[in-house]
């Protein structure tokens, strides 16, 4: 092995460099003196997405326990800009009074979750999987209950570790089985072995319990509403994207990888949870009224919508899931950035303070239609190819059912949406939303991601980079 | 740069505009020179297309350009039109500078209802010069979505409820829509060289079977849309809630959708499956038909009246094509074109009545003749077209229709003929009843004789109408031969599938 092959590991040592930096600023801080690391933790996510950027060589390190894909680089950069964009929406929150004394912790245990959530995407063998994936959730808990004064964020983070602890546990046991039932840890092993064997298949639905907690699947899902209105805002926008996005993803390519063989046992449990999913999802969104809580049910929804896509097991599917977390990171993140934006002048969460936001906030409340016109799937915005190309991917494979229900599902989406921009534009309000202007890094936040929106769609290149990357079963 | 693509760019860049300008007078002026700049080009293309085939290009689309977009899923835009969607255009182009010339005084938020009828334009406009089955969904959305806003900001009445229904039915219908559309292209030429280019997909064979479930998914599809029943109950709603210029557009042109998208996709594409299947939708077309007619004959507000006469006279669009032969199909169309203009001007009469007398209860008001003369005359010129007057488009229309209704000679389809004819009188009935109270007579409240009659807006608005309407209810050979000559290889290609 040779010292050019860490290359290969570029992500992921830059990031650790980046957490080592923003610890040592903080250690060496001078003492009495009070500074935000916003700008130190943008500057570093900025430089390792643009790093990202560069070309890579692929290849395996560590006997195959590490795999480096042009794909996984790709997901590992919408990853990272999805927190990037995190950071830069965080910024006035960060900056502010609520905050002080304990900054730093913020961005060192959101960049280590991503850090969890790189070694999750290209493991090679499932103790790394794990590992990875308890990276990736630990730091999250305690980021959860981030203001710990506050008594439903620090029931966040509890409730958060409670139910990562469980679906580990699942997860592992799972895992164990599966090394049981194979002889192997390593993924090119286990595909060859994994013919269908019944302890096989229970290896297989305990291990896909655990995942699904972390996309939050129904029936796996009972955490997700109360962690999304406990924590703070950008750690919820983190958790609902970020997180879910390398969930699914690794979901995606063990599932067209190493489970390929016994994709007649899980095509039809997809189908069915897709279809729970999304009908819970939705009509638990329709009645909510507090923002976060409303976003929690609706991104349940969307986790069904991605299944659509993850059902068919082609390659139209694997490149449009891929396609559609890019497009939701963008979607969701312009969502949230609005919510923050508003709670953070002026503390309201609830939809009802949302009503008349055009009349005093014009450009907050037409992002906000745009992103969540784009989880509808409304052209001309970017969701709209993507829900295009999900469906597209499983009426490939002939699932015209799985079509229709989906479909008629985005229909019910359409209303709770149509409930907020119903309330930002035509709602009149006593007390509305004063006028505010957001600071320039978080507005640059919020424009990245309105860009994204509207390029995302007509640009088909990037859609055409993805689809040549991608297989089918 | 392809000429038709200009139908869409020149509505961008006029959204850009208003967007950039700096008052309100400023927007309209914007918006009124966007939508005559193109209603010009509109009638350059006509010419153009006219010119054409004229000089002996018979193929079957012309201006057609293509540029790949997603090569994965063979999404092209793909642009190009036939003498039915160079009519449609001409149609839509009237209308909107109708429409923005009839909420001149639109307030408050005169930008944004700008913007967004502007948008709706830009999406129907869209449609029509698409073949592409992608870039149609596409625009066929962007078409229906504005008019949440646009009824719920602007509407009067339980505008946010009928917002509400009304854009969940339509979405409901594109939810079929995009099932449909997957499914004719993954049924499209038996897993090679797959397509969604209406042309070549006309040109391949579709297995009957996949036709037998697609056709309806398509055809319900489209017609939510161009309000068949049982889901036209959007319709009268959506239309009475909406603010003038919006119910021109909707019920003018956005319906028109509806029955363009059921010929051009659902029949063209599936022919068998229209065969075959036919006999479902005539009936519910003609229930449709009636129904409507029936139903404006109880309702005493004017918008609903016109509401229900729309969906009776849609019926009879979506009707006519499933009759699938020459002479009604282009009857179907000249219908189109009709009632997108005479519905527009009804709408945009009812608004300029309703701003002056703050009702639209036809028992509150009365004798409007004696002080609003203009607009009255315009009011009963509507009228007459409505009720298919000789020397108007709606008589061109549907005697066509009827014609070849008649063509079938089978009990089924005679019957059901015969009591679509009978719409004809149900409609004279409300018509005629609506201006009797509603004009005639004598003022009831003496604050109507202040009422001024039409201003220039006004006056602009309903003569580029009822010169239309005019025109092809006099000179309609010239609009009925461009119609025919491009519905003839369609129909043949029907007739000889069969």
């Amino acid at each position: 092995m040779q010292i050019e092959d860490f290359l290969l590991m570029r992500h992921e040592i830059l990031l650790t460099l980046g957490i080592l930096i923003i610890l040592m600023a903080d250690l060496f801080r001078p003492h009495g003196r009070e500074s935000s690391f916003s700008g130190l933790a943008i500057g570093l996510m900025a430089v390792i997405t643009l790093a990202g950027l560069l070309p890579v060589p692929q290849g395996s390190l560590f006997g195959g326990m590490y795999v480096s894909t042009p794909l996984f680089t790709l997901v590992k950069n919408v990853l990272t800009m999805g927190t990037l964009i995190v950071f830069l929406q965080a910024h006035s929150w960060m900056t502010g009074p609520l905050t002080l004394r304990r900054r730093s912790e913020f961005y060192i245990l959101l960049m280590s979750t991503l850090l969890g959530m790189y070694f999750m995407i290209s493991s090679g063998n499932f103790l790394m999987l794990y590992i990875g994936l308890e990276l990736a959730s630990i730091p999250v808990a305690a980021a959860a209950a981030y203001d710990k004064f506050r008594m439903d964020s620090a029931e966040s983070g509890m409730k958060y570790i409670l139910s990562s602890a469980v679906s580990s546990a699942i997860l592992l046991y799972g895992i164990s089985l599966i090394y049981g039932a194979t002889g192997s840890l390593y993924f090119e092993r286990v595909a060859a072995f994994y013919t269908g064997t019944p302890v096989q298949m229970l290896a297989f639905v305990l291990f896909f319990s655990g995942l699904a907690f972390k996309i939050s699947l129904v029936p796996f899902h009972l955490w997700t509403a109360d962690v999304y209105q406990g924590a703070p805002t950008g750690v919820t926008s983190y958790l609902s994207v970020v997180s879910k996005g390398a969930s699914t993803f690794v979901l995606l390519v063990l599932l067209y990888t190493v489970f390929s063989k016994i994709a007649l046992l899980w095509q039809p449990m997809l189908f069915v949870v897709a279809v729970v999913t999304m009908v819970v999802g939705n009509l638990f969104a329709l009645r909510q009224q507090h923002m976060r809580r409303f976003i929690a049910f609706s991104s349940i929804s969307q986790a069904g919508y991605i299944l659509v896509g993850l059902a068919a097991g082609n390659q139209l599917g694997m490149s449009s899931v891929v396609y559609y977390i890019l497009v939701y990171v963008c979607s969701n993140l312009g969502v949230f950035g609005v919510i923050s934006a508003i709670e953070h002048a002026t503390g309201k969460l609830r939809m009802d303070d949302y009503n008349g936001l055009y009349h005093t906030n014009p450009r907050l409340a037409l992002l906000m239609t745009l992103s969540l016109f784009s989880l509808a799937g409304i052209p001309p915005v970017a969701g709209f190819f993507g829900k295009f190309f999900l469906f597209a991917a499983a009426a490939q494979q002939g699932m015209y059912v799985l079509v229709i229900l989906a479909t008629l599902n985005t229909i019910i989406s359409l209303y709770y949406y149509l409930l907020v921009v119903k309330a930002m534009f035509i709602n009149s309000n006593n007390t509305p939303v004063p006028f505010f202007r957001t600071c320039c890094v978080t507005r640059t936040g919020l424009v990245l991601c309105a860009l994204g929106l509207v390029v995302l769609g007509f640009a088909a290149v990037v859609y055409q980079q993805m689809f040549d990357m991608s297989f089918g079963l | 740069m392809n000429v038709l693509s200009l139908f869409v760019l020149v509505p961008v860049l006029t959204i850009v505009a208003m967007v950039l300008v700096r008052n309100a007078a400023q927007v309209r002026v914007t918006a009124a020179v966007g939508s005559v700049l193109q209603f010009i080009l509109s009638v350059g293309l006509v010419l153009f297309y006219l010119a054409e085939r004229r000089a002996g290009n018979m193929d079957e689309m012309i201006l057609v350009h293509d540029t790949v977009w997603y090569a994965p899923l063979n999404i092209h835009y793909t642009v190009g039109v036939d003498g039915v969607s160079v009519a449609m255009i001409l149609l839509t182009a009237i209308v909107v500078m109708a429409g923005v010339f009839a909420s001149w005084k639109l307030e408050p938020l005169t930008r944004e209802f700008f913007v967004s009828l502007i948008l709706l334009a830009t999406g129907v406009f869209g449609f029509f010069i698409s073949i592409d089955l992608f870039t149609m969904f596409l625009f066929y959305e962007l078409a229906v979505i504005p008019m949440y806003l646009l009824i719920g900001i602007w509407g009067s009445g339980p505008k946010e409820y009928s917002a509400m229904k009304l854009t969940l039915m339509l979405m409901g219908g594109s939810a079929l829509l995009l099932v449909g559309i997957l499914a004719i292209y993954f049924s499209s030429g038996n897993g090679l060289g797959q397509s969604m280019n209406i042309l070549e997909l006309s040109k391949m064979h579709i297995p009957l079977e996949a036709q037998r479930w697609i056709f309806p998914l398509t055809f319900l599809g489209f017609g939510v849309l161009g309000a068949l029943f049982p889901f036209h109950t959007w319709s009268p709603d959506g239309h009475a809630s909406a603010p003038t210029a919006v119910s021109m557009l909707h019920a003018g042109v956005l319906m028109k959708l509806g029955g363009y998208g059921c010929f051009r996709v659902a029949i063209f594409l599936m022919p068998e499956g229209a065969h075959e299947l036919a006999w479902i939708f005539l009936i519910l077309t003609g229930v449709s038909v009636v129904y409507g007619a029936f139903g404006a004959i109880v309702q005493k507000d004017l918008k609903y009246i016109n509401a229900y006469s729309s969906v009776s006279h849609c019926g009879l669009v979506l009707f006519a094509l499933l009759m699938l032969n020459q002479t009604a199909m282009n009857g179907a169309i000249l219908q189109m074109i009709s009632h997108g203009l005479m519905t527009a001007l009804f709408f945009a009469l009812i608004g300029m009545i309703y701003g002056r007398t703050h009702t639209r209860n036809i028992y509150e008001m009365g004798g409007l003749m004696k002080v609003i003369p203009f607009l009255s005359v315009c009011y009963v010129i509507a009228g007459l077209a409505s009720l298919g007057l000789p020397g108007l488009s709606g008589f061109v229309a549907e005697m066509t229709i009827f014609f070849g209704a008649f063509q079938h000679a089978d009990t089924f389809h005679r019957v059901l003929t015969i009591a679509a004819c009978c719409s004809i009188v149900i409609t004279a009935v409300y018509i005629l009843r609506v201006v009797g109270t509603l004009l005639y007579g004598s003022v009831r409240n003496p604050h109507f004789a202040e009422f001024k009659d039409a201003s220039w807006f006004e006056r602009s608005s309903t003569l580029i109408l009822i010169t239309a309407i005019a025109g092809i209810g006099l000179f309609p050979l010239w609009l009925s031969s461009m119609i025919g000559d491009s519905l003839a290889p369609v129909v043949s290609r029907l007739i000889s599938l069969l």
